[in-house]
């Protein structure tokens, strides 16, 4: 393998991005600077929508830290995604009470309405549906987060209405 | 110390020292995988959980420290109950492929499933499979067998200093891997293959050739760098199938490096040498016997020493030759009446040599270079030159500091606290600047200590003009501040043009620094090779000669009548190939002595005779500590090749030389004992002020570390690496020891 100059951090992030990549290094000693691994791959995944080995290989080096170490914490976490997804990604949580209060049927609902079970992305390129565990909100089960946000009580009504909204 | 009792036995142990530790020490067995006493502590794979008094959960004995009146039980019901439910976990996804497994037989999950594992698989769930990975061509992999105990891991964060492999993924989706297609490059890599508890990393070049139990063990000694790393070679019907660490805490640790394990591949290369040829009426080559052929070579040496002069005929010996072979070829040499015999290939500057002392030495003992506060590394790139001397340095660097001059950036597996990259122009003066500030910055009352030792007068001279810049003073202040230090010389140094300059201002600089110095030579045994007297300026033990010999440098300028080669091929190693290819195919006598002969030897050589390698013959090495290691054959040479010692000696009766009636090489072995004992420590280097710094220097092109003897460049195995082929991926983050040694992510 011959030596290509590989993309830095400064070139993928916006300079917001950068700024807020800065606040977090300083969070941490120098010499364990790496710690600030999850939060700035979590500015890369919002900035370019998921991590490719191109922007893990550049965190590692912004942390200088080896690469490994950053394949295996973005590997490790399920919230940091190694494949493009679509616009919206919808976490649908599966766990005991969402699953009591009728999550499968929502579930369906995907599959039946927009063709994607967990894991799926739709053909526009609009949804990808990932199913999760617990999010901490059974008292609004069942519940699904997309952009940030829970819908809670839901039925198969509310959410082919919010997707409805998000197309 | 506290005292604590274990399986019933009172045992008095050191505060802090983990339950595993005291056990292994005391001869109590508790099983385990993840552990491993020259890694860091993972405590995943819980299989040497211990019942402890008082606590109600089973402990992990590898990361439970002990503490004073502990009762331990590894064989209570309760301990016995939790290893073997650890067992049954470990053994759901893991392949039940021992009869086409290279690890079966010495492995140990197998052995540990023998004694805690069921009869029965209560699982009837499907098993996992894994994709494999492609690690390169030395080590061979099936991660469906893989137990994530993660030695493998740490071996590359903590010891090796390059991390190729992690644990990507969780739960039953880890996975130990590269993550990107790559292979593993470090030069140590091989060590994985012997940490792996199970049979997920084995021996490639190996695979499938052995079961562990038909083989024998056997012990050698690696000829590949002055460390002298300690063998098991296990051969099977008189041939060597693989190479394994032996334990050496003093010279190799548990370690191999990856030259020293795979390097036996050559032993059956197509282009070993199995009978003696010469080389008829010009260019016909002609298989002969050996009587034939060594009476040729007798009375061509003879003819040649009487006619033309006995200056006309030289020897050339590769430092990877033993003590013996080396001793015998001088004697022969000697006999004849010529002191020109060499084996510094890789030296260009000789204008200082009869200032050297009686041995190349590192100055300090190999298992110290870990402990050092400080060490100034010049012109080295330890973990080509010396991979398992780097492994130590790198411990160093927990509380040490590692400063480095050099003529090109070095990829080290350290971290390097002050890096000094000159050009070879101003080499000499960087080092003079370091030696000013320490000078200028002591008392006068340790000058005058230095008097004896130093020609000061001189050296105020010499510095006086200097310029002393902070990254000098940055490396000075290190070497003051710490209480032991180390420098220490690499091959760029010793290849400089000036290398003797560079020796003198490096123990000028250890000198005024309290520190101590010393280099690692080229070659295996390049100690040895002085010790012998395979030098043209002195005999055996530091003998002194009538009359100095030409060195190598000289003996390939100045074209010479006959040359002859000892396991070398000089067209390839010296570092004036062109000049050497070019006195080598005009004189009028070559004889080889040579495990493999290829075209070019076929080309310069006359008559060439195959000789055992270091597998083949018995001999010994000596190490740049000063270390006599001998070895006895572990394989018999192939054809009609035989020990280099034993075509010595019959050349030397041949020549009818006095004394040289050898029984063995330990015969051989005690007679250079014999005189080292009687010339004792007669030589003491005195230190010699240069009068200038000269500015035109030349630094040749570093070899490729796997080019450095004939072997190595017939491993097949080895020049398929990516450190072979110039391409591993040499940009390393800066890696920062504390995190990286002490555990943690």
């Amino acid at each position: 393998m011959t030596e290509t100059a590989p993309k830095t951090l400064e070139k993928l992030l916006s300079s917001k991005g950068l700024e807020q990549a800065a606040v977090w290094v300083k969070k941490y000693p120098e010499e364990r600077k790496r710690a600030a691994i999850i939060p700035i791959m979590t500015i890369v995944q919002e900035e370019l929508g998921y991590l490719t080995q191109e922007s893990m290989d550049a965190v590692a080096d912004y942390l200088s830290c080896p690469k490994i170490a950053a394949y295996e914490v973005a590997s490790f976490y399920s919230m940091f995604r190694l494949k493009e997804a679509g616009k919206y990604v919808i976490s649908l949580c599966t766990n005991v009470s969402c699953m009591l209060a009728g999550s499968g049927d929502i579930k369906q609902w995907f599959q039946d309405e927009l063709g994607i079970a967990p894991g799926e992305t739709t053909s526009d390129g609009k949804f990808t549906l990932k199913e999760v565990e617990c999010m901490a909100a059974c008292g609004g089960a069942p519940m699904l987060e997309v952009d940030k946000q829970y819908h809670e009580n839901l039925t198969v009504d509310k959410v082919a209405h919010l997707i409805h909204e998000l197309k | 110390m506290v005292s604590i009792e274990i399986d019933g036995k009172k045992i008095e142990a050191e505060q802090g020292a983990m339950i595993i530790e005291v056990a292994d020490a005391n001869g109590i067995t508790i099983p385990r995988f993840c552990y491993h006493k020259k890694l860091s502590i993972a405590a995943n794979c819980r299989m040497c959980l211990v019942e402890v008094d008082g606590v109600k959960k089973p402990l992990p004995a590898c990361a439970t420290p002990i503490s004073d009146g502990m009762v331990v039980k590894t064989q209570s019901d309760f301990a016995q109950e939790s290893q073997k439910s650890v067992m049954e976990f470990l053994l759901i996804n893991h392949p039940l492929d021992c009869p086409i497994c290279d690890q079966g037989g010495e492995c140990e999950l197998q052995d540990v499933a023998l004694e805690y594992g069921n009869d029965v698989s209560r699982f009837s769930e499907k098993k996992r499979a894994v994709v494999d990975e492609d690690l390169g061509p030395l080590i061979e992999t099936e991660m469906t067998r893989c137990i994530h105990c993660t030695r493998c891991v740490r071996f590359g964060r903590e010891v090796a200093g390059i991390r190729e492999l992690g644990a990507v993924g969780r739960g039953e989706h880890m996975e130990i891997s590269t993550f990107i297609e790559q292979s593993v490059d470090s030069e140590v890599s091989g060590n994985i293959i012997d940490l792996c508890p199970v049979g997920a990393l084995t021996d490639k070049p190996s695979r499938y050739q052995a079961r562990s139990w038909e083989m024998t063990q056997r012990d050698s000694v690696s000829p590949h760098d002055c460390i002298g790393a300690n063998l098991h070679v296990h051969t099977l019907r008189n041939r060597v199938i693989r190479v394994v660490p032996k334990d050496n805490e003093a010279v190799n640790e548990v370690w191999l490096a990856d030259r020293d394990r795979y390097s036996h591949q050559a032993l059956d290369k197509s282009e070993r040498l199995l009978k003696p040829m010469m080389r008829q009426n010009g260019a016909d080559w002609k298989e002969v016997d050996w009587e034939t052929a060594l009476e040729r070579t007798a009375s061509k040496l003879n003819m040649i020493s009487q006619t033309d002069g006995a200056d006309q005929v030289a020897a050339i010996a590769h430092p990877s030759s033993t003590t013996e072979e080396m001793y015998l070829l001088q004697k022969v040499m000697r006999g004849l009446g010529s002191n020109n015999i060499d084996h510094r290939l890789r030296v260009t500057d000789f204008a200082w040599q009869k200032f050297e002392p009686l041995h190349p030495e590192l100055g300090v003992e190999l298992s110290d270079l870990e402990n050092l506060d400080a060490c100034l590394l010049i012109g080295a790139n330890l973990r080509k030159e010396q991979p398992l001397a780097s492994l130590r340095v790198r411990k160093a660097t927990r509380y040490g500091d590692i400063a480095s001059i050099g003529l090109y950036p070095v990829y080290h597996n350290f971290d390097v606290k002050h890096e000094i990259i000159t050009d070879a122009e101003t080499w000499l003066v960087q080092l003079a600047a370091i030696a000013k500030y320490l000078y200028e910055n002591q008392a006068a009352s340790d000058k005058e200590h230095w008097a004896d030792a130093m020609d000061l007068e001189g050296l105020e001279t010499l510095i006086a003009p200097i310029n002393v810049q902070e990254e000098h003073r940055e490396v000075a202040g290190m070497l003051l501040q710490a209480d032991k230090a180390s420098i220490i010389l690499g091959a760029s140094a010793l290849e400089f043009s000036y290398a003797g300059h560079i020796r003198l201002l490096a123990k000028a600089i250890a000198n005024l620094s309290g520190s101590s110095y010393g280099f690692f030579p080229h070659g295996g045994n390049s100690v040895g090779a002085y010790l012998a007297g395979a030098i043209p300026h002195r005999g055996p033990a530091g003998a002194d000669v009538e009359q100095n010999g030409q060195h190598i440098k000289d003996l390939f300028e100045q074209n010479k009548k006959s040359y002859v080669l000892l396991k070398t091929e000089p067209g390839k190693e010296s570092v004036i190939a062109e000049e050497a290819r070019r006195s080598l195919a005009q004189a009028d006598f070559v004889v080889a002595l040579t495990c493999h002969a290829d075209d070019e030897a076929f080309e310069y050589a006359d008559i060439v005779l195959p000789v055992a390698s270091f597998l083949e013959t018995s001999g010994s090495y000596v190490n740049v500590n000063g270390l006599w290691q001998d070895f006895a054959a572990v394989v018999s040479a192939p054809g009609e090749a035989k020990p280099a010692w034993k075509v010595l000696r019959v050349l030397g009766n041949l020549l009818n030389l006095k004394n040289f009636d050898y029984v063995s090489a330990e015969d051989v072995r005690k007679e250079v004992k014999g005189r080292l004992s009687a010339v004792g420590d007669r030589i003491k280097p005195k230190w010699q002020c240069p009068e200038t710094l000269p500015r035109d220097g030349f630094a040749p092109r570093p070899v490729n570390m796997y080019q450095i003897d004939g072997w190595l460049r017939r491993a097949p195995s080895l020049q398929q690496t990516a450190l072979a082929q110039g391409r591993e991926i040499l940009k390393r983050p800066r890696l920062s020891p504390f995190h990286n040694i002490v555990g943690g992510v």
